[in-house]
């Protein structure tokens, strides 16, 4: 994105300071961008309307957290007065309709909205307490009131619970036409909501904590196995390096390995990278088979063999013994070149190539080049002890109708081509003609 | 190294590191200072640990070519190209990275680099690579190589070419990029084919622009996982 014109909007949070009740409302206006004076205007509204500003209110101050960080903010005065002038005015509101008809706003302004002032006290109280947990650092007991916030806190518990039983008693006394065990069902089941929405702020906090709990274990137990991980490969592996550092070429091996290593645990098809989702189904394919291949060799000779594959193709017959003659061929060059350096490339190049419709590779060819740029020979005159290729190489790659093609000079490396067609029908395995090959130009 | 008076030609080039790894960079610097074999000299103007570092210090000392690494912190190689491109189009990236996860390849290069080595490079080689880019030749990697000809080939199942112009490769293209996944430096590819070394690079560079501008679905899957189309 070139444009950080747009500042990224904030996440919901309340306010922990420059609030009025809870920082609810302002917390809002922040989230939204827009004046918090509309909001305070709007959750007024609703609530003299018909109570759901309270109750947005409320569900608002119970779910969203408070910020984290205190960000210092000051509430002047007139703004001050503009939220208490706001309050009055809906208080007014309200009476007046409660005056006018119905009773329902007017148990919303009377008892039910001292219960509800002693809800908001005690809430109140709750934020405090988180704010001095935070400020403390020390986690409180889940069910604890909060981290010591004084006789004034448990004064203003107090007469918070006392609002709310007392609006409570008022609103059933209210119902005069009740009858004495209905009355005392309704009693019960009043006491009973009492104590849940005061207690509130603190069930809140307990789901939270338990996420917060569940998460951090799930990291926990990832940054374990990470650390395993590194501790059975990486520190193994330089530990050794360490004891082995007089031999350039054992230090060269253990990296090389080590790498590998590393990078197929990150990046492989099953890798940490990944994310695990691939099932470990490739240990059919060529690619797998032969990577695996020219790992073995870089290990056993010190070398380095950088195979890059284009394609790719399950492994039948003739691709096992492509591989093992690959491997050959790479062995060759390690033993023989006297370079460290061994380049293998890997196609898969099906026959509808030129025409590029699409065909499946039902005459497909693999084609495998190990190259090196070391001392090279002459083929003509190869020395007994090299039967490695004729033996291994041509045999294994014309036994299944492949190819093979050599080229080399004194100092100018070596390059082994090997090609063998896959997906034919079993029908020509047992032919013992060699299949007709126009590529044998320069090979021995 | 030389202390005659520099031609325009022979100025040094002058390169900037950015690595978020301390060491790597002095390392590099320290191999690069002491002096690569071949003219025009290279020089290390400058070196980043970092995206914002990065961005500014490029902008302020206005260097050649930038060596970037592919992961670090706040969006990598790819931000910086990201950022420093549209204002200045005429510095030159080479990516250099310890992966050579296709992903983060194909994304380095999507995003405006001209050339990919890895981290184990030997100076000598990485000296050739930063004057090759320079001069304006992509430089890319045997594995480079390798993705590009898998994700331009046509197996089936794959998703048929939307413009011909960026989505295909031509049949020398392909010969070009085969004897570079096999190995072969720009001049025995020249002589393979019997063409001219000059010649070689225009395939290259041709391919360069195909990866970067083609839609490909391998190429754009590739560059979209790390977020990038």
């Amino acid at each position: 994105m070139n444009t950080p014109a747009v500042a990224p909007r904030a996440t919901l949070t309340r306010r922990r300071s420059g609030r009025v009740v809870a920082g609810v409302a302002g917390g809002v206006a922040d989230h939204l961008g827009i004046p918090v004076l509309w909001v305070r205007t709007a959750f007024i509204l609703l609530a003299a309307a018909n109570g759901a500003g309270v109750i947005a209110y409320a569900l608002l101050w119970m779910f969203v957290r408070q910020e984290a960080v205190d960000v210092r903010r000051t509430v002047g005065r007139t703004e001050r007065q503009q939220a208490l002038g706001l309050a009055a005015l809906a208080l007014g509101v309200g009476l007046a309709a409660a005056a006018l008809n119905n009773s329902v706003v007017g148990w919303i302004v009377g008892p039910l909205g001292v219960a509800a002032v002693g809800v908001a006290v005690v809430w109140r109280e709750a934020d405090e307490a988180q704010r001095r947990r935070w400020a403390v650092g020390a986690r409180a007991g889940v069910l604890g009131m909060g981290g010591g916030g004084g006789r004034a806190m448990v004064v203003r518990v107090v007469a918070g619970v006392l609002f709310v039983a007392a609006g409570i008693a008022v609103f059933l006394l209210g119902q005069l036409n009740l009858g004495q065990l209905q009355f005392g069902v309704l009693a019960v089941l009043a006491t009973v909501v009492g104590i849940a929405v005061l207690t509130v702020p603190w069930w809140v906090r307990l789901v939270r904590e338990l996420g917060e709990e569940r998460r951090e274990r799930i990291v926990e137990s990832e940054r374990a196995e990470i650390a395993a991980h590194l501790h059975d490969s990486v520190l193994q592996t330089l530990a050794l390096i360490q004891r082995q550092a007089a031999d350039p070429r054992e230090v060269q091996r253990l990296a090389r390995g080590q790498e590998r290593e590393l990078r197929n645990w990150l990046y492989g098809p099953t890798g940490y990278g990944r994310g695990g989702t691939k099932v470990a189904t490739l240990d059919e394919q060529l690619s797998v088979a032969l990577g695996a291949a020219a790992a073995e060799v870089e290990d056993t000779y010190a070398v380095t063999v950088n195979p890059v594959f284009v394609g790719d193709a399950p492994l039948d017959d003739a691709l096992r013994a492509l591989v093992l003659a690959a491997r050959e061929a790479i062995v060759n060059a390690a033993k023989h070149a006297g370079v460290g350096e061994i380049s293998v490339y890997v196609e898969v190049e099906s026959s509808g190539d030129d025409t590029a419709d699409g065909r499946p590779d039902e005459d497909a060819v693999v084609h495998v080049f190990v190259r090196d740029r070391g001392k090279g020979f002459d083929p003509d005159t190869v020395p007994e002890d090299r039967h490695g290729l004729a033996d291994s190489i041509r045999r294994r790659v014309e036994r299944h109708h492949g190819s093979v093609r050599l080229r080399s000079a004194p100092g100018e490396g070596t390059e082994v081509h090997l090609a063998i067609p896959i997906g034919r029908g079993d029908d020509r395995r047992d032919e013992s003609v060699p299949a007709p090959n126009d590529e044998h130009e320069d090979a021995r | 190294m030389t202390e005659t008076t520099p031609t325009d030609s022979d100025a040094p080039i002058r390169v900037f590191l950015v690595d978020d790894h301390g060491l790597f960079r002095s390392g590099v610097r320290a191999e690069l200072d002491r002096g690569v074999a071949g003219t025009p000299a290279i020089e290390v103007a400058g070196e980043a640990g970092s995206v914002e570092e990065a961005v500014a210090g490029i902008a302020h000392l206005r260097p050649d070519v930038v060596l970037l690494d592919v992961h670090m912190p706040d969006g990598g190689g790819a931000e910086v190209l990201r950022r420093v491109r549209p204002q200045q189009p005429d510095v030159v990236f080479l990516a250099l990275s310890v992966s050579d996860a296709a992903e983060d390849v194909i994304a380095v290069i999507r995003a405006g680099a001209r050339g990919y080595v890895t981290k184990t490079i030997s100076a000598t080689e990485l000296g050739g690579a930063v004057r090759r880019v320079k001069a304006g030749d992509p430089v890319f990697s045997p594995r480079l190589a390798g993705f590009v000809l898998d994700a331009f080939s046509d197996r089936p199942g794959a998703a048929p070419a939307v413009d011909p112009e960026v989505d295909l490769l031509t049949r020398r293209e392909r010969d070009v990029l085969r004897l570079l996944a096999r190995g072969y430096a720009y001049k025995e590819i020249a002589g393979e084919l019997f063409i001219s070394v000059k010649t070689v690079e225009t395939h290259v560079s041709s391919v360069l622009r195909k990866t970067q501008l083609s839609n490909r679905y391998e190429l754009s899957r590739w560059a979209s996982d790390r977020r990038l189309v």
